[in-house]
């Protein structure tokens, strides 16, 4: 690659804010994060990222005073409207966070998993697949048409592997991979993710 | 009234503040609390006030509470106060993350709950906090368990056994007696328990117990196990008295015995 400016590839742009509640973060326009906690990231973290981190740092240390505070596990639900509550001040300060998030999560106590997509006007929505930037343009047809309410673990990896295929194929940016993370009520970790196959045409 | 203790500010001539002092005595008032460092492991234990016949156990609120991941608090003194400390507490805990991206040290929370404390010996239109505290954990990679406690002045210490509240004295001598160092998980909780006996009257049902290890959450004991320590610590006692007693009549025997004949 050669250009003005080389972006880093390995910086994790999620945020874990209790055992199982993960949340990933974007900045503006060329920007690109997608389903099942996908980033990926086109940003030097000194300009936007830092913000972003700021924001999501402050949003993890408020859900652990809460879980302090109550003795109480907050579910996914509670800490979207959280979130979503925050980001409303936010936008009608002097200053707002530019901020599109995904939150996904499992509610300690049904055990039912929920993704939530939030962006910079503090809309929420609950959704089954969701993509922030860029790559929702390519990604949100093929989630559409392969997604199913039951998808399996191994299922929704393939699903994401055409996502990023087609993502080598057609966005015009390098976006150096993306790196998956997996939620599950035992809590987050990190999925083994072939980001440099090389992808033949269709 | 000798008029000293009104404003708090205000020194008896004698160099006293009136108001610190009757805070340290609400403390002595206060139900029990004991921690007890081992080895690799600290223990809390405090005795609990006995519920009302229609009480709610359950939800109501323990004299053990978390400050953080990794620090733990007993207070001995009103619960009222307590609650306060322990939320700035928390919120400090929280704050300090966030600024500096590690979790507190053990013995920066103390010194800010003690400087919270000492605060309100000095500020106008407060009155000092009615409890101590005791402050257990594990800083962060660090395997040494510590152990310090605070009180109403603002004064903080650290220990390797202490307690506070009713009876204090009495729970502190029996641990000097019978803490020693290098004690393992088993022999540290039975120390904590044993010796909040000495003041408990009620045995199990009123004591809990935290117990904390490094890099992990708190442990609560739970209650059938308590017992069974109780009951342990108990039959060990009962058996001792009674080898006493048997040693005792053995001697007066054995003196009859082996006194000469009367003639």
């Amino acid at each position: 690659m050669r250009g003005p400016t080389i972006i880093k590839a390995e910086d994790d742009k999620t945020r874990q804010l209790n055992k199982h509640t993960l949340m990933a973060f974007s900045g503006e326009a060329g920007d690109t994060g997608e389903l099942l906690m996908i980033r990926n990231s086109t940003l030097p973290m000194l300009t936007n990222g830092f913000p972003l981190v700021q924001f999501a740092e402050y949003v993890q240390a408020n859900v652990s005073l809460y879980t302090m505070r109550n003795d109480t596990e907050l579910s996914p639900a509670a800490v979207s409207s959280f979130v979503r509550g925050e980001l409303a001040r936010s936008l009608r300060s002097r200053s707002p966070y530019t901020v599109n998030l995904l939150l996904g999560g499992v509610d300690p106590v049904t055990q039912e998993p929920s993704l939530y997509w939030i962006d910079y006007l503090a809309s929420l929505a609950p959704v089954p697949y969701a993509a922030h930037g860029y790559a929702q343009y390519y990604c949100l047809s093929l989630l559409d048409k392969h997604h199913n309410p039951n998808i399996s673990l191994e299922e929704g990896m393939k699903l994401l592997e055409r996502c990023t295929d087609e993502l080598k194929r057609r966005l015009p940016i390098d976006y150096k991979g993306v790196l998956v993370k997996v939620i599950t009520k035992d809590g987050v970790k990190v999925m083994d993710f072939d980001n440099d196959r090389v992808v033949r045409s269709a | 009234m000798s008029g000293y203790d009104r404003a708090l500010s205000v020194f008896s001539p004698d160099g006293h503040v009136f108001q610190v002092e009757y805070a340290m005595e609400a403390v002595k008032r206060g139900t029990c609390a004991v921690g007890v460092k081992g080895d690799d492991i600290v223990v809390l234990g405090c005795e609990k006030r006995s519920a009302l016949k229609l009480q709610d156990t359950r939800i109501t609120p323990s004299k053990i509470a978390m400050v953080d991941d990794h620090v733990c608090l007993a207070f001995a003194g009103l619960n009222a106060d307590a609650r306060i400390l322990i939320d700035k507490a928390r919120l400090e805990a929280q704050s300090h993350r966030l600024t500096v991206e590690d979790p507190v040290t053990i013995e920066y929370i103390t010194k800010y709950i003690a400087s919270v404390q000492q605060r309100y010996t000095q500020s106008g239109g407060v009155r000092p906090f009615g409890i101590s505290t005791l402050v257990v954990g594990f800083d962060k990679n660090d395997g040494t368990p510590r152990l310090y406690q605070t009180e109403p002045s603002g004064i903080y210490s650290a220990w390797k056994a202490n307690a506070i509240g009713r009876s204090s004295k009495t729970v502190r001598e029996f641990l000097e007696r019978n803490h020693q160092d290098g004690m393992d998980r088993e022999q540290t909780i039975q120390l904590t328990i044993k010796s909040l006996l000495e003041v408990v009257q009620t045995g199990a049902k009123n004591i809990e117990v935290a117990i904390m290890a490094p890099g992990k959450r708190v442990e609560m004991l739970p209650d059938d196990q308590i017992e069974s320590y109780v009951k342990s610590i108990e039959t060990e006692k009962q058996e001792e008295a009674a080898k006493k007693k048997t040693s005792r009549t053995a001697t007066t025997t054995a003196a009859i015995l082996t006194r000469p004949g009367g003639e």
